[in-house]
């Protein structure tokens, strides 16, 4: 008898990042909101960890501030995507408008869907 | 690091993003003065923003005189230049000073850190309070007014219930 696999077998494993500067203190904020959500969806992946530290790695990595998360190389901000690399935090809005400096659970949960 | 509470106010001549130089003797009408690291990139700040400028509103007529001071450097942060401080303080019609530390002395000498962070003088220009303006970056969840507290305590005379927190926002960026 042949066994059929489940649909999650034929699944590729998703690329999970995040990007951050250090001098901006909002990434440790955007890492649990990551995990929570990553939990939520019952995402059992590797999140990569990366630290910018010049403006030649912001340059190099399109990094447009801190934090940048990318799944499967998609920011979860297209928009904001597009700012000017530099080593800087990022301004996000949340779904009620106010500015942040992580994104909002919403961004994070349809970019992994 | 900061100065400590008790440190005097440091003298500066700074510009305005109305063009005139405003220095530490203009402010010496106001009970207290109050100065306020910041900038235009930074969200933290863009995130409290709002607060400060209704606390401006609300305590100017006490004598409190607020003054936020952009130290950052516009050749990394375009967005921090002094062009674009007179634009933002026009579409945002903050109802506080706007001043530009072109060359970062204040920053330094307030040993400033963060943006935003606050340094609350008292009438003999002494330091009471340093720190966050409250204790969430979002309006929702603030639980303590740390800026309202040590305003409203140092106007009554008496000492702000908390001197001293820790500032949270983007860096100072400072120049190469």
């Amino acid at each position: 008898m042949a066994h059929e696999a489940s649909p999650d077998a034929y699944a590729l494993p998703v690329r999970i990042e995040l990007l951050y500067w250090d001098g901006c203190p909002s990434h440790p904020e955007a890492l649990a909101l990551l995990e929570d959500v990553m939990r939520s969806l019952e995402i059992d992946e590797p999140v990569s960890v990366v630290e910018v530290t010049s403006d030649a790695d912001a340059h190099r990595l399109a990094f447009p501030g801190s934090p940048t998360i990318r799944v499967d190389g998609h920011d979860v901000d297209p928009i904001g995507s597009n700012g000017r690399p530099a080593l800087t935090c990022r301004i996000y809005r949340t779904p009620e408008g106010k500015i942040s400096p992580v994104p909002s659970r919403r961004q994070v949960e349809e970019a992994l869907r | 690091m900061s100065i400590a509470l008790g440190s005097p106010a440091p003298s500066f001549a700074l510009r305005s993003v109305d063009g005139s130089t405003r220095v530490l003797s203009d402010y010496a009408d106001a009970a207290i003065l109050v100065l306020v690291q910041s900038c235009n990139h930074c969200p933290y700040v863009l995130a409290w923003e709002g607060r400060l400028a209704a606390i401006t509103s609300d305590y100017s007529s006490r004598g409190v005189a607020v003054v936020a001071v952009n130290s950052n450097d516009p050749d990394r942060y375009p967005e921090d230049a002094y062009e674009r401080m007179c634009e933002r303080a026009v579409a945002e019609v903050f109802p506080f000073d706007y001043l530009h530390d072109e060359h970062q002395q204040l920053a330094k000498a307030l040993g400033a850190e963060r943006t935003p962070e606050v340094f609350v003088f008292d009438h003999d220009r002494t330091l009471r309070y340093h720190g966050a303006i409250d204790d969430s970056r979002d309006e929702d969840t603030v639980r303590t007014h740390f800026l309202r507290d040590a305003l409203d305590a140092l106007l009554a005379g008496t000492v702000p219930p908390a001197a001293d927190t820790p500032p949270v926002g983007c860096s100072v960026k400072w120049r190469e």
